[in-house]
């Protein structure tokens, strides 16, 4: 051919020609692959496929694990990723929203509700809510202090309040149990049959196709969907917008018109509910809270997962929050892969050391995490998009004729 | 023949130089529909206003689009901000001196001064950065006072940074729909729940943002991040976000900075447009020439202090502003 073209557009990675395949589908298309896949996605511990199946522990009960982190991930992202405010004590709110479910549920509490008025059937779905409410209070009590301090000195101090929820479960020995803990906590009783005395959701069932992980996976896929939707909704909106402005120029954001306090103290309060969900989640699959799980160690876990995914990108810090969960669990118990012998267990116990060598690698060579994708903020922004795909169009027509015309 | 595709960016000292003209900007034959733009990962497409709202198209009708709706106390000519004895201290340091002056409402005001006269403090008291050690500053009959700076924003005062600040991960269209949140109302459950108004407010925002974008002329630049655009019109991107606020006062500090003749000339047209739509502008420049040539009225600042304030001619005549920009010669000292 004689006509050179340049492509000055190129430079794609696999992420995004992904994205823009998928964004360029019509909606019902978008419908008919997502569903589809989202089902494949939720069937895969009854499928069980071979290599990525667990050994050392049960695969659905991964998934439900990964289930919440990937909550947890999601309600970070909105704090950290979108209004570039970082927590370092997220687990604080996993942590509250646990033990709210715990201290009102379980036996072992003072403040038990389930003997006197409130039946053990319906106590998990009545605590959920008033733990998303008492965690957003939190969220709200821990933030209006502190969110006038910027930057490393916010991180300090958020800090210090994942640590204070874990002292405080640790000390409180007549209320939490201290490092007992609180056992016995209730759990949505669904599907009581013979064969599953305890409903679908008991720690105990283990009756396949549909075990406790299945089912707690399911929920948590259900729920996902939801926040997805609430936290979609809420960026392409004036207050993802302000969240975004803050990240990028606080100051000129307050100069532009925005409410900056106000907007991150939501961040803030969103953040905390959907860390709170989390925690109702955790306390009801395990039926068991005690201090060590909401370390220092998992809340920087929970940020690993946000930056390796990608901050900002809520489907990126999906798949961060999966290979978190998942891969640690992937080599347990393992001793040959394709073959080739290893000592999985060995793998596991190092996941800290794996992790930390991954980040440095990934922020050295992709600061922007394996995921990145810039957000839309516009609620109505497809058209632009459009008509800028249309322009783009007609000016690659042209081109194409000329050169077909060339030819001939 | 196959396109290889390279990183735009590869080999070139600014990421800019590669917009060049329309044509240049996108010529993959070979480029599958999938693969153009959408959310702003090929970055160098160029929007068609007028394909997008044909109204656009029409400079009146943009101009329309984008003349305020609001009511101002001042009438046309009226004092619309004043600067009333205003002094501010910082520590032993005094950075503006007992300063009053008005800025009427449909002027173009020059604030001109050497280097640290106090011209961007003067500024910044005015916007809320500073709060005056003494007097104070009154807007529109109202006093500023203690109001927050985002208040004082929605009260109408608007302004543009010397050192360009926008949102520089938000695409041009984004940045100026932050300016029109300014004057919306919807906040977290509404957002969730997408309320009527806002889906109200976001329609408003997509329709004034592309036409304030196309009234500053970069309109076909919509859909790039900012941080991508040419240094000229992220200067005009700044001020199409300003504008998006809805200002009484627009407030331009330094736009011409770094800009060739040709450049300073397309931007005097802008702020006379800008004027002509019903807006007020406080201009504070270095550039002589365009201070002269495009404000009604000059306040000449030197060490915190006003030495001057009258018309363009009047203040360029006036031997302490001469002496103040140029210097007083020996002798006459002597």
């Amino acid at each position: 051919m004689s006509t050179e073209t340049t492509s000055t557009v190129a430079h794609l990675g696999i992420g995004d020609r992904f994205r823009l395949w998928w964004d360029a589908l019509a909606r019902p298309t978008q419908w008919a692959v997502g569903v589809p896949f989202i089902v494949l996605i939720a069937l895969l511990p009854i499928i069980k496929p071979p290599v990525l199946t667990t050994v050392g522990t049960d695969f659905a009960g991964v998934l439900a694990q990964f289930g919440m982190y990937a909550l947890l991930a999601i309600g970070l992202n909105v704090v950290v990723g979108q209004a570039g405010l970082l927590d370092l004590g997220y687990v604080g709110f996993y942590a509250i929203g646990a033990y709210t479910v715990g201290l009102l549920t379980s036996p072992d509490s003072p403040w038990n509700q389930t003997d006197s008025w409130l039946s053990q059937k319906w106590a998990w779905l009545f605590a959920l809510p008033i733990a998303i409410a008492i965690t957003a209070i939190s969220g709200l009590i821990l933030g209006s202090p502190t969110l006038r301090l910027r930057g490393d000195y916010l991180a300090i101090v958020t800090l210090g309040f994942g640590e204070i929820v874990r002292l405080l479960a640790d000390n409180l020995t007549t209320i939490t149990g201290g490092g007992r803990g609180l056992s016995r906590i209730a759990y949505p009783i669904v599907g009581v049959s013979e064969s599953r005395p305890t409903g679908y959701f008991s720690a105990g069932n283990n009756q396949a196709p549909i075990t406790s992980g299945v089912a707690w996976f399911w929920l948590s896929i259900v729920l996902i969907i939801v926040v997805l939707l609430v936290v979609g909704n809420l960026q392409r909106s004036r207050v993802g917008r302000a969240w975004v402005a803050i990240r990028e120029d606080e100051d000129a954001a307050e100069i532009m018109g925005v409410p900056t306090f106000k907007f991150k103290l939501w961040a803030f309060l969103i953040g905390a509910s959907i860390g709170g969900l989390s925690g109702a989640l955790y306390a009801g699959q395990v039926q068991f809270v005690i201090p060590t799980t909401f370390n220092i160690i998992n809340s920087t876990l929970f940020l690993v997962a946000v930056v390796l995914g990608g901050q900002g990108n809520k489907l990126g810090v999906i798949l961060g929050a999966f290979v978190i969960v998942y891969l640690p669990n992937f080599f347990l118990g393992r001793t040959e892969l394709f073959g080739i012998p290893i000592n999985g267990n060995e793998i596991a116990n190092y996941k800290y050391l794996f992790f930390g060598l991954a980040l440095i690698v990934l922020l050295i060579f992709r600061p922007q995490g394996l995921f990145p994708a810039r957000q839309k903020l516009l609620a109505y922004g497809r058209e632009v998009y459009v008509a800028a795909r249309r322009a783009a169009l007609a000016l690659t027509r042209p081109t194409s004729d000329e050169t077909t015309g060339g030819s001939r | 023949m196959s396109t290889t595709p390279h990183d735009p960016a590869a080999g070139s000292e600014h990421g800019d130089q590669h917009l060049g003209t329309d044509e240049e900007l996108v010529t993959s034959d070979t480029m599958p529909e999938e693969f153009l733009p959408d959310g702003g990962v090929i970055e160098t497409v160029a929007v068609d206003v007028a394909d997008l709202h044909p109204e656009l198209a029409d400079a009146e009708q943009v101009a329309e689009l984008v003349a305020p709706d609001r009511t101002i106390r001042a009438k046309v000519g009226e004092p619309l901000l004043q600067m009333q004895q205003v002094t501010m201290k910082f520590g032993g340091l005094t950075a503006l001196d007992d300063v009053t002056f008005d800025i009427r409402r449909g002027e173009i005001l020059g604030l001109i001064g050497p280097n640290g006269a106090g011209k961007t403090t003067c500024f910044n008291t005015m916007t809320g950065v500073y709060r005056p050690t003494t007097g104070q500053v009154v807007f529109d009959g109202r006093p500023l006072g203690r109001t927050k700076r985002n208040e004082i924003t929605r009260l109408g005062i608007a302004r543009t940074f010397q050192n360009i600040r926008l949102f520089s991960d938000m695409t041009a269209l984004e940045n100026v729909v932050v300016g029109t949140d300014a004057r919306h109302r919807t906040s977290v459950p509404g957002a969730i729940f997408r309320s009527r108004r806002h889906r109200a407010e976001e329609r408003d925002a997509l329709d004034r943002g592309m036409a304030l974008l196309e009234f500053v002329g970069i309109g076909r630049r919509a859909t790039q991040q900012a941080r991508n655009l040419p240094y000229g019109d992220q200067r005009r991107l700044e001020i199409a976000r300003a504008l998006a606020t809805e200002p009484k006062l627009l407030c331009l500090d330094e736009p011409a900075a770094g800009f060739n003749p040709a450049e300073k000339e397309d931007l005097k047209g802008l702020i006379r447009k800008i004027r002509d739509d019903g807006y007020t502008v406080l201009l504070i420049e270095h550039d002589m020439r365009l201070v002269m040539g495009v404000t009604d009225r000059v306040v000449v600042l030197e060490f915190g202090r006003k030495i001057a304030e009258g018309l363009p001619a009047e203040v360029s005549a006036d031997p302490a502003v001469i002496a103040a920009y140029l210097g007083v010669p020996d002798d006459a000292t002597a």
